[in-house]
């Protein structure tokens, strides 16, 4: 079947692809499961052909029932294989809630040890896709309170690579977000060879000395491109790709924000209590000498979910144009 | 404005409130009694700091509190009075102006609340807070470059960089202070040492001064992109002009004359007409000063200072000598005060008072330029096709290239190459 | 009820009397340590305890049907005695009662929450249900690496039938044919909820039709009866015969946790009329009766594990708590700090 030869361009797609593929193909214990996943491939063809390589018992159709694909990959993990599940969208991941919060993530702490979990849940997030109130939710901060369980949300198809075999490597669960909308949007070198890149590490993208910008997933590229934009009006901004929500990278983040003085976080899922209040006010604790600037957040409203006609998305997406006004704005602070 | 609870009496640690002159709503003058406090030393009529109207009664009559604890709120007159809650989305006095103009939902579609505007409070940030107290800037003389004018923390630094404040001046003034440069001769043959000799194989700490010092010529490097050029200037008639009077001068105003007054009175005429060389770099765009405030680099013992000769474009070149004579006789005291050591505009340096020929000043923190007068040395030089012996000074100049480009440059070094040729004796001191 | 203890009887069961011995062991140390977790809660020196009493029947003959080193058990908080029989130490019920640093959790469960990986005793929350689709998956795991001969017990109680994670264990280890027994101790409770109010059919069995599963009910107050089912299931199980769910019925003698005050849903009278269902004098009079085991041999053995309870109650209770610092392990491998 088609993979990738060495050092190929991938859209985030092909970068997941690739990288599940390696993986069942260099480790027995791996498999995925989910729905759609084998015959269908995938919705988004992630998985296509999967089923015909590796076979039934490793790329398994589950039924429609997402409290047991996750609950059925914790048995697996505690009974030692390395499953790779997959919530066919976020929206969809509630019912498995439980088996996320309440055993996955303290199956090592209950046990105290004795049992663990090395579980990787993936799941496309995100929207901007005409998906409506179920097929383009953000769901990161519902998790990222939680103990015990580590969660990735890469937006780079080489950073999906390296965070991904990171995570079926990792000896913990770790929820896997992908955002949708960059899937076949974004392209990107991704070196052939194995390799890993650690959870928990941010990544600047765009260096700069005047303003920090903290992103993932889809606005990390909208950030970029504004940032972009500044650096034209000579406003220098950095925008930092926090690529891992939990843990986090408190050293990159603090390290700019020493540099620039100013804090603006930009995330798609909504504000109130989102991943940006954490980062704040760890900034506020960490760092309030260093601020010059209230830290301020351009994040989804604070309503259930974006609604199906164009105008709503477009209201709930932060726009490119409104990042680049923020930004402007703390700058000349 | 809250009132606290005066202390009356210098062991006094709380008051009682004995009587309100005044009930809530009622007029206050300045100076006019309107609470009479008792303590276990004084009964006092406390007089209002300001005029205006009582608010709010914070302490009843028979309360005692803490010296320092609020009593009252007095609204000014004529001064808006605070909003209760500095950043409440709730209040609409709060909501800035500034939110995303782009979109139209009127809680701001993403949550964004814009960025909370100090509407020209004086407050300042913690980081500019913080940085003031480092470098020593008087926050509260900074102008500021934000939004409504408000201090950043890059308007602390380049305060900072642009020159030391009263306890930086304290700080600087504390190193033992002997000054080397600016001699009344341009003969530097023996020229000390800087810097005291230090011990081989000893490490030498690090002074406040000296720290300072440091990461300013680091933070100057880094910030402003230096460029360099230089030119060669015929001071013969001026050396022979200045020889002529300088005895007198002496006598008659109780300061040397040098080389450098006549220096700068021609740099800050130069500069005039070269605005761009005594201006600023900011985000904002390139600030043109006012101002020709000159500083000029004193190498003492262990440090380095430079003081400043205000409106130096006011001056005479006698004026001029006087103020740079008062400033080196106080460096070498260890007495400059802050107003002398911030607000300089441009710099000047007498590499030359040490026998250098060629030097690559950095710049002073956020100016646009630095100047340099090397050592005046007599030279073979092609004059109307004949060769010559002239007394030679050549002058160096680093820019911020972010401000100006060569063509400025070379500009101001012609005129200042001009004027200092044209000075002669029977000039106007 | 129980069928006479004859020779044709064990050998139709491939049973011998040393194992009737061992099952009857194994039910009367249940009860003391039961009767223990109550007394120490009385006593003010435990918190919290949970009592398995009228579920002993089902222990025993699931444990002796269990096969140690190969299959996996999955149980839920009420199998002090399923866990005791696949070879966890008493101790370590005591050392989860007293919550001390030796305790496998370390402390940290509840009791009850037993975790033995050594033993193939998985890790459970409190959570109803939540604990079968792991079992599931671990019954994958066996199927897909080809171990034939082994098998996954998990066990659960009647009220754990009416949430949404048994019924998508149930239909998940149906449709993949999986080494798996789901065993229900039916003992009619859910705390207060009687069964017809947990659901509208009269056995937990008849729900295995929906799932294409084959289902099978037992008196679980006998240990041979139940024995038999479980050893048919799980020998199924291991042999690549799929999933079986067998509904073992019982009674709750005591209240649902120290926590609990049953006066408060059921009646004295109720409980009497089930007391001739208690296994553990039944089973002890049933073997007396048929010569296996002596009356003065019961008495012995019932002095034996009372002495081994005590002493097994002072050493636990001697050993130390875990430190406080203990909170902040396990939370991942290595650092459990969220910042980097």
């Amino acid at each position: 079947m088609a993979v990738a030869s060495p050092s190929t361009v991938m859209n985030n797609v092909e970068a997941v692809r690739h990288t599940l593929y390696e993986a069942l193909k260099n480790d027995e214990r791996t498999l995925v499961l989910g729905e759609d996943v084998g015959a269908r491939g995938n919705v988004f063809l992630i998985t296509k052909g999967f089923i015909e390589e590796f076979g039934a018992e490793r790329v398994i159709d589950t039924p429609l029932a997402e409290a047991s694909i996750v609950g059925v990959a914790i048995g697996m993990a505690m009974e030692g294989l390395r499953p790779i599940a997959e919530i066919q969208f976020a929206d969809f991941i509630y019912p498995a809630f439980n088996q996320i919060v309440g055993e996955a993530a303290k199956t090592r702490y209950r046990s105290n040890g004795d049992y663990t979990c090395p579980l990787v849940i993936r799941t496309p997030y995100g929207g901007g896709v005409r998906g409506a109130l179920s097929h383009s939710v953000s769901i990161e901060a519902l998790f990222y309170h939680v103990p015990g369980l580590k969660i990735v949300a890469p937006s780079f198809p080489a950073d999906i690579k390296g965070l991904l075999n990171a995570a079926i490597d990792d000896p913990d669960p770790v929820l896997f977000l992908e955002h949708k909308k960059t899937y076949r949007l974004v392209k990107g070198e991704v070196p052939s060879e194995h390799y890993t890149i650690p959870i928990g590490l941010a990544d600047v993208k765009h260096p700069g000395d005047a303003l920090t910008v903290v992103s993932y997933g889809l606005y990390v590229h909208q950030a970029i491109e504004a940032a972009q934009r500044l650096a034209g009006e000579g406003l220098s901004v950095e925008v930092i790709d926090l690529r891992s929500i939990r843990p986090m990278d408190r050293t990159t983040i603090l390290a700019s924000v020493r540099k620039t003085h100013k804090l603006l976080i930009v995330h798609e899922d909504n504000k109130f209590g989102g991943i940006g209040a954490e980062i704040a006010a760890m900034v506020a604790e960490e760092a309030f000498f260093e601020l010059d600037a209230p830290i301020r957040r351009l994040c989804g409203p604070d309503v259930p979910a974006m609604g199906y006609a164009l105008p709503l998305e477009e209201e709930f997406m932060v726009s490119t144009d409104e990042m680049a006004d923020a930004m402007r704005e703390l700058v000349r602070y | 404005m809250t009132i606290t609870m005066p202390q009356l009496g210098e062991t006094v640690t709380e008051g009682t409130v004995a009587q309100w002159l005044k009930k809530p709503g009622d007029a206050v003058e300045k100076y006019e009694a309107f609470v009479e406090v008792s303590t276990d030393k004084v009964n006092a009529e406390v007089p209002s700091p300001v005029s205006g109207v009582l608010r709010e009664i914070i302490c009843k009559e028979g309360e005692t509190v803490a010296t320092g604890a609020p009593i009252a709120i007095i609204d000014e007159a004529g001064v808006v009075p605070e909003p209760p809650a500095e950043t409440s989305p709730a209040a609409p006095a709060a909501v800035p102006a500034t939110v995303s103009a782009s979109n139209g939902s009127s809680n701001g579609s993403h949550g964004g609340n814009g960025v909370a505007t100090t509407s020209g409070l004086r407050r300042f940030s913690p980081a500019v807070r913080r940085l003031a107290r480092e470098h020593n800037v008087d926050v509260a003389a900074v102008s500021g470059s934000g939004t409504n004018g408000r201090v950043t923390a890059r308007d602390v630094l380049a305060a900072a960089n642009e020159g030391p404040s009263a306890a930086m001046a304290a700080t600087l003034a504390r190193e033992p202070a002997k000054a080397t440069v600016a001699p009344a001769t341009a003969q530097p043959a023996a020229a000390a040492s800087t810097y005291a000799a230090p011990t081989p194989g000893t490490i030498v700490p690090l002074t406040q001064a000296r720290k300072i010092i440091a990461k300013r010529m680091v933070e100057s490097l880094a910030i402003a992109p230096h460029a360099w050029t230089m030119v060669e200037v015929d001071v013969t008639k001026l050396w022979r002009w200045r020889a002529q009077e300088k005895d007198a001068f002496l006598a008659s105003k109780g300061y040397p004359l040098t080389l450098l007054p006549f220096f700068i009175h021609a740099v800050v005429q130069a500069l005039k007409g070269q605005p761009m060389l005594n201006a600023r770099f900011t985000d904002d765009g390139i600030h043109v000063l006012g101002a020709y405030n000159i500083g000029i680099a004193i190498g003492l013992e262990t440090n380095l200072i430079v003081p400043v000769i205000r409106d130096a474009d006011t001056l005479s070149i006698g004026g001029i000598a006087v103020a740079a004579g008062k400033l080196i006789e106080k460096a070498r005291a260890g007495k400059l005060g802050a107003d002398e050591l911030g607000g300089g505009t441009f710099t000047v340096n007498n590499t030359g008072a040490n026998g250098s020929i060629l030097s690559k000043p950095i710049i002073n923190g956020g100016q646009a330029g630095i100047v340099t007068m090397e050592a005046v040395v007599k030279r073979p030089v092609v004059v109307d096709d004949a060769i010559a012996i002239r007394s030679m000074m050549n002058v160096c100049l680093s820019l911020d290239h972010r401000v100006l480009d060569g063509t400025i440059a070379n500009a101001f070094l012609a005129d200042l190459k001009k004027r200092l040729e044209a000075m002669r004796p029977g000039g106007d001191l | 009820m129980a069928e006479a203890i004859t020779k044709p009887a064990l050998e139709r069961h491939g049973l011998d009397e040393e194992q009737l011995r061992w099952m009857l062991r194994n039910m009367l140390l249940q009860r003391t340590l039961d009767n223990r977790g109550f007394q120490l809660n009385r006593q003010g020196k435990i918190p919290f305890a949970t009592g398995s009493e009228g579920h002993e029947g089902i222990h025993a003959g699931s444990a002796l049907a269990f096969a140690r080193g190969r299959d996996v058990l999955v149980p839920y908080y009420r199998d002090i005695g399923l866990c005791i029989g696949i070879g966890m130490e008493p101790l370590q019920v005591l050392l989860a009662m007293f919550a001390r640093a030796a305790d496998i959790s370390g402390g940290r469960q509840f009791p009850n929450h037993f975790t033995g990986r050594a033993i193939g005793l998985m890790s459970i929350s409190s959570i109803i249900a939540a604990h079968l689709p792991h079992a599931v998956g671990a019954a994958y795991a066996m199927k897909l690496r080809g171990e034939s001969g082994r098998a996954v017990l998990a066990s659960f109680g009647d009220g754990a039938t009416s949430e949404g994670e048994w019924h998508e264990s149930m239909n998940f280890a149906a449709v993949h044919a999986l080494p798996i027994v789901f065993l229900c101790e039916n003992n009619e409770w859910a705390i207060s909820t009687p069964r017809d109010r947990q659901m509208k059919v009269r056995d937990v069995v008849e729900k295995a039709d929906g799932y294409g599963m084959r289902g099978e009910i037992v008196d679980g107050s006998d240990p041979i009866a139940v024995y038999g089912v479980m050893n048919g299931a799980l020998e199924r199980a291991r042999s690549g015969g799929g999933p079986t769910l067998v509904e073992a019925k019982c009674y709750r003698f005591l209240s649902h946790t120290t926590d609990d005050d049953d006066r408060t849903y059921r009646t004295r009278e109720e409980i009497e009329r089930h007391r001739h269902l208690d296994p553990v004098p039944r089973f002890e009079r049933v073997l007396v009766e048929a010569g296996v085991i002596t009356s003065d041999d019961v008495s012995a053995m019932k002095r034996e594990i009372l002495a081994h309870v005590n002493d097994v109650t002072d050493r636990a209770e001697a050993l130390p708590y875990p430190l406080a610092s203990d909170l902040y392990t396990n939370v991942y491998e290595g650092t459990h700090e969220p910042w980097l």
